[in-house]
């Protein structure tokens, strides 16, 4: 694909507009359709899409595989995390109402988080699943 | 604070240290951190137990939202026991593990290995204490995937098509699951447990009411590998590394056993549905057919891990047979045997992983002498297949009790007749293992093996006394399963 113009210019334009429409996704789940899964693998689209047009190698320099692990690891976390910082804050497990003054701004702010949690992972899934997928035909015994 | 969220805890605790494994990715680190989260686990399960044994159900909103809108984990006499025993097994495998894993997987896969195990464990305690119908599905695939993960680490390449296999008849089984749920969903509108068997138990019996029985009866029973739905089991077992192998063996299918019980007492007790149904009699054939069909296969199998794959099979034939009794001496030895057996094969894979240490996953044939190399080894393996059979003075031997016991209530004398026949079959296969490891010579392959290091014999050996220590007072077990029998047969009709 290296000499495909067209492909390239319109990629690098199109690659921008698909990340920011991940994040509207994200950050208006809690009014409208959309929310942290489906903008993670919006996200995820935009870097396999990078990938399938400048080639593995260079996504793999932008996004190394450490990265998306920690992602995988860090969405849950931030899960988790409010849960238990809920639980610090005197409520049960998850009761947003608890994270702010006001329940019904806890409850912004505590699916806020959540989804961003697993806005990260899901991104983190999908990517790491493409790049086990694409990188065995390449090099099968460097993977893993 | 934290005692009134320890039912959250319980599931959570385990939940953040898989990632946290990840992010560590130092196999001593993330072994020293599954230590720390799977023993809270098992304190936590504890006082749980002896908090609902003193003052009763216990429920808890998660998310501040009450049942029936919100999910309700709710904790009675019957899943405490069964928390108990999972995050128990859980607790002593991990420190045999270390030592065991290093052997079998590779170093840098060892975080990952914490990690879907402390995944597994955290999927199977969530399915365990849950209230609500969907977290059952959502745990449930949550400790699969941890499971066929942990089934794939084996270094045998049939390690990976055994967790293939059982990937597709697991996902069958879930599937089967969410839409037994998804009916009764439709049905009632509500997804709580106890809401569930409140609004059917006022309707009348028909069509999607007896299909969601059926998808769920045949979705958990591929799951406990209720004969002849077990085709999946012995392959995953015998191909697994030895830790997933035993923690697999002693909580996987008991979990499943406890959701069985769930839906047929709680959930569906109380409706119509079993009116015109033989669902105990069918409950009853499958068990003996597994009893002896597997026994029997048992005594021919080759490899020694296979073998009691097998006999695993029998033994949960043991367990379903005291469902299909639903009295309350069967439903005891039944739930009792949840215990037993999980001790006691908790104890023979862990042994058997001793022997793989030395001389990797033995043949029966390549065990001849064991008792002259390994001695502690070979006589974990008998005290743990003498429980097996069933021998006085052994955990075995009280299931068994309790069963006959169910059994004679009924006045079928046949059945205790075939407990008691199946006993013999297993005495056949245990036998073949003592014989050839008492009264051979060694074999070269074990020729200058020696006893496995005290990381891995003590907690084997802590099963192994186990094993007896709940054959001669069997108080606290029996106790704890007679409450919870009456449990769920105060939620019958």
């Amino acid at each position: 694909m290296r000499g495909d113009l067209v492909l390239r210019v319109i990629a690098k334009l199109l690659i921008p507009f698909i990340l920011v429409f991940g994040l509207y996704v994200q950050f208006h789940g809690d009014y409208g359709p959309g929310g942290g899964f489906q903008a993670g693998v919006i996200v995820a689209a935009a870097i396999i899409f990078h990938a399938l047009i400048y080639g593995l190698p260079l996504t793999r320099r932008a996004v190394p595989e450490w990265v998306v692990e920690l992602m995988v690891a860090a969405g849950i976390l931030l899960y988790a995390g409010v849960g238990v910082a809920t639980m610090l804050l005197g409520g049960n497990f998850l009761d947003y109402s608890v994270l702010a003054h006001e329940p019904v701004h806890g409850q912004h702010l505590g699916i806020l988080l959540v989804e961003l949690g697993v806005g990260i992972t899901v991104t983190g899934v999908m990517l790491i699943i493409f790049y086990m997928f694409a990188g065995r035909s390449r090099s099968p015994h460097s993977e893993s | 604070m934290i005692s009134s969220n320890l039912p959250a805890l319980q599931v959570v605790v385990p939940l953040i240290a898989a990632p946290v494994c990840v992010l560590l990715r130092r196999g001593t680190l993330t072994w020293l951190l599954a230590w720390l989260a799977s023993w809270s686990a098992a304190a936590i399960s504890i006082v749980l137990l002896i908090r609902v044994l003193d003052q009763g159900t216990i429920s808890y909103a998660l998310g501040g939202w009450l049942a029936p809108w919100g999910i309700e984990y709710r904790v009675d006499a019957v899943n405490a026991f069964v928390l108990v025993l999972v995050s128990l097994v859980g607790a002593v495998i991990v420190p045999y593990a270390r030592t065991s894993i290093g052997a079998e997987i590779r170093s840098e896969q060892h975080y990952l290995f914490w990690t879907a195990y402390l995944l597994c464990l955290a999927g199977l305690l969530g399915v365990t204490i849950t209230g609500d119908a969907f977290n059952v599905f959502v745990f449930l695939e949550v400790s699969s995937l941890a499971t066929y993960i942990l089934i794939a680490f084996g270094n045998d390449r049939r390690a990976l098509v055994a967790s293939y296999q059982y990937l597709i008849m697991g996902t069958i089984g879930a599937t089967f699951i969410v839409i037994g749920v998804g009916l009764l969903y439709l049905m009632t509108g509500t997804l709580n447990l106890a809401d569930i068997a409140q609004r059917i138990s006022e309707m009348p019996v028909d069509r999607p009411l007896l299909a969601a029985l059926a998808f769920l009866t045949v979705g958990i029973s591929l799951k406990l590998a209720l004969f002849p739905l077990h085709l999946w089991l012995p392959n995953a077992y015998a191909y697994a590394p030895s830790v997933s192998t035993a923690f697999l063996a002693a909580t996987a299918t008991k979990v499943a056993v406890y959701l069985l019980l769930r839906f047929t007492f709680t959930v569906f007790g109380k409706s119509h549905v079993f009116d015109d149904l033989p669902y105990g009699e069918i409950l009853l054939a499958l068990s003996i057919a597994a009893m002896f069909v597997a026994s029997l296969v048992a005594i021919f199998q080759e490899d020694v891990k296979r073998m009691f794959a097998y006999s695993s099979v029998a033994q949960i034939g043991y367990i379903t047979l005291g469902i299909g009794l639903a009295n309350t001496s069967g439903l005891t030895g039944s739930i009792v045997h949840l215990f037993n057996h999980a001790v006691a094969k908790g104890a023979i894979f862990l042994l058997l992983g001793c022997v793989a240490l030395r001389i990797g996953q033995p043949a029966l044939s390549q065990m001849a002498g064991l008792a002259k190399r390994m001695p502690l080894t070979a006589a974990g393996l008998v005290v743990a297949g003498l429980s097996l059979i069933g021998v006085p003075g052994t955990v075995g031997f009280v299931s068994k009790w309790y069963l006959v016991m169910g059994a004679l209530e009924k006045g079928w004398w046949w059945l205790a007749a075939l407990v008691l026949l199946s006993s013999l079959l297993a005495v056949v296969y245990v036998w073949r293992v003592v014989e050839i490891c008492y009264f051979r010579e060694p074999s070269k392959d074990l020729a200058t093996a020696n006893e496995a290091p005290l990381s891995m014999l003590i907690p084997a050996w802590v099963f192994v006394i186990a094993c007896v220590y709940f054959g001669l007072d069997a108080t606290v077990t029996s106790e704890t399963a007679a409450t919870a029998a009456k449990t769920l047969l105060e939620s019958l009709r």
